[in-house]
């Protein structure tokens, strides 16, 4: 069992000036789920995430694992590569050098097969970020936890990533949390999404979906489900991919 | 080295300065053996070079001068290794930087020649006792350098480790020493300087061989040009460490910031 139940989470930091970030965040996620987080910028969404993955203990609330804690996979808002060692070094420091061969197949998956001994400063930002998946599918994570993992990437990159993340999901079905600012995305992968509104700073919304297995973009439902969502942030700004162009650094 | 981009340039090439630099030195030194009235006070750059070559025609150099760089290399890395794990152990806890602060701040201002003469008094005019106290002489100074280098370490690769769950010692190895490759480097160039000089304090002070024993004996025959002969001598072994050692590795750990 891998599910995780939040409780109530609320977060306050004092600097630079006190402010409430969480205001008190009901969220369950079941073993098996694909559950998407979504909000605007500032929500308190990567906060969640550091409580979740363990990396932020001042919380109210509580946070308990359905079963032993574990094994996370993260990717990060920034990829956090080790800039002295190549993609597949990077890799395996995670994975362990047994691994190697499963890590060059994601790096071919996540399209840097060519890129083994490149170090993450000779990359784009959007292949750093596309490392950062592969090192979390790596692990073979109990729990999948990706905080915008496909914001700097094209149009046509961010669909491939999704559908290798689609596919991660549909073969392992891992727990998985993802955070995004896209409705269009959240509804794509997901079995659920989450409204985190910016305003009560709380789960506003839980809406459930089919498996995607796998879901087109051209999908009737998808156009439905999304416009359920839309209609629910109507108040507050999502950007999203069809309206407002990426930034093209993949 | 090559030139930096939109740096003056300086004519001849940096090398050639640096042998006009030792042909100068050379003949300033010649100048002032020429100049005074008795050649013992200060021999000529020849008469030191043949003190020099009688030295090495007879093993003594080599075998002195191998046995200060055995010293300085015992108590070198010693003092690395564990100046090394004390910097890393401050930097990283604030409390035990706070509790040790004062203890390394009378570390580093402690007279080499009181903790030899101590250690001498202590335990005895021993190879032991030496490399201790050459070893307590420059930890020290590895620690103080070594704990500003951790503290400034990356917080956000730290974080990925430990929800990644990487093993310690991984860490260590891929994560912690590659972030503090300048500060060692730093620490092994001010170590290394520091260490050669203090070893030859103790060899002067309690040893029956080395450089410092060998300069002991000349100064009580008053033989300048022995006592020079070997200080270049060792000079020079301590800048062949610097060059074919110290810069590739330091070239070598930098590689990943040109790229």
């Amino acid at each position: 069992m891998t599910g995780l139940v939040l409780s109530a989470i609320t977060r306050a930091f004092d600097h630079p000036v006190p402010r409430t970030v969480l205001g008190g965040v009901d969220l369950t996620i079941a073993q098996g789920e694909f559950v998407s987080l979504v909000g605007p910028s500032g929500a308190g969404k990567t906060t969640l995430l550091r409580i979740i993955a363990g990396l932020d203990s001042g919380y109210g609330g509580s946070l308990a694992w359905q079963g032993a804690r574990p094994r996370l996979g993260v990717v990060f808002q920034e990829p956090r590569l080790v800039p002295w060692l190549g993609l597949l070094d990077n890799l395996l420091l995670v994975g362990g050098p047994e691994s190697v061969d499963r890590a060059r197949a994601l790096l071919g998956a996540v399209e840097l097969g060519d890129c083994d001994n490149a170090l993450p400063g000779q990359l784009s930002g959007g292949m750093q970020r596309r490392a950062a998946l592969a090192r979390a599918l790596l692990v073979e994570p109990d729990f999948l936890i990706l905080d915008e993992p496909l914001i700097s990437l094209d149009a046509a990159l961010a669909e491939r990533m999704r559908r290798v993340l689609n596919d991660f999901w549909r073969k392992r079905r891992t727990t998985t949390l993802l955070i995004t600012h896209s409705l269009a995305e959240a509804v794509e992968l997901s079995t659920r999404v989450a409204i985190l509104s910016p305003i009560e700073r709380r789960v506003v919304a839980d809406c459930a979906l089919p498996p995607p297995d796998p879901r087109l973009s051209g999908d009737p439902m998808v156009a439905a489900a999304l416009q359920d969502l839309r209609r629910m942030t109507r108040s507050w700004p999502v950007p999203d991919p069809a309206e407002a162009p990426p930034d093209r650094a993949g | 080295m090559s030139q930096p981009a939109g740096a003056p340039t300086i004519g001849l090439g940096a090398h050639w300065y640096r042998l006009l630099s030792v042909i100068a030195l050379l003949a300033l030194w010649q100048a002032a053996a020429s100049g005074l009235a008795d050649p013992a006070l200060l021999p000529s750059p020849l008469a030191t070079f043949e003190a020099g070559y009688e030295a090495l025609r007879a093993g003594d150099l080599f075998y002195h001068v191998g046995a200060t760089l055995a010293r300085v290399a015992v108590a070198f890395g010693l003092a690395m290794l564990i100046g090394t794990a004390i910097g890393i152990a401050l930097g990283r806890s604030p409390a035990l930087d706070h509790f040790f602060n004062g203890w390394l701040v009378i570390g580093l201002n402690l007279p080499a020649l009181v903790t030899i003469v101590l250690c001498y008094i202590w335990f005895g005019l021993s190879e032991a006792a030496a490399i201790l106290a050459v070893t307590i002489n420059k930890v020290p100074t590895v620690a103080a350098i070594l704990r500003e280098g951790a503290k400034a370490l990356d917080p956000a690769l730290f974080e990925m480790t430990r929800v990644f769950e990487v093993k310690p010692l991984r860490v260590l190895a891929r994560v912690v020493l590659p972030q503090l490759a300048p500060s060692l480097m730093a620490a092994a160039r001010a170590g290394l300087a520091l260490t050669w000089k203090i070893v030859l304090v103790v060899e002067l002070l309690g040893r029956p061989n080395g450089v410092g024993f060998q300069i002991r004996s000349f100064f009580n025959f008053f033989d300048i040009a022995s006592i020079l002969a070997y200080s270049l001598a060792f000079i020079g072994a301590v800048v062949a460490i610097e060059v074919l050692l110290l810069q590739p590795i330091d070239r070598q750990l930098g590689k990943w910031r040109r790229a």
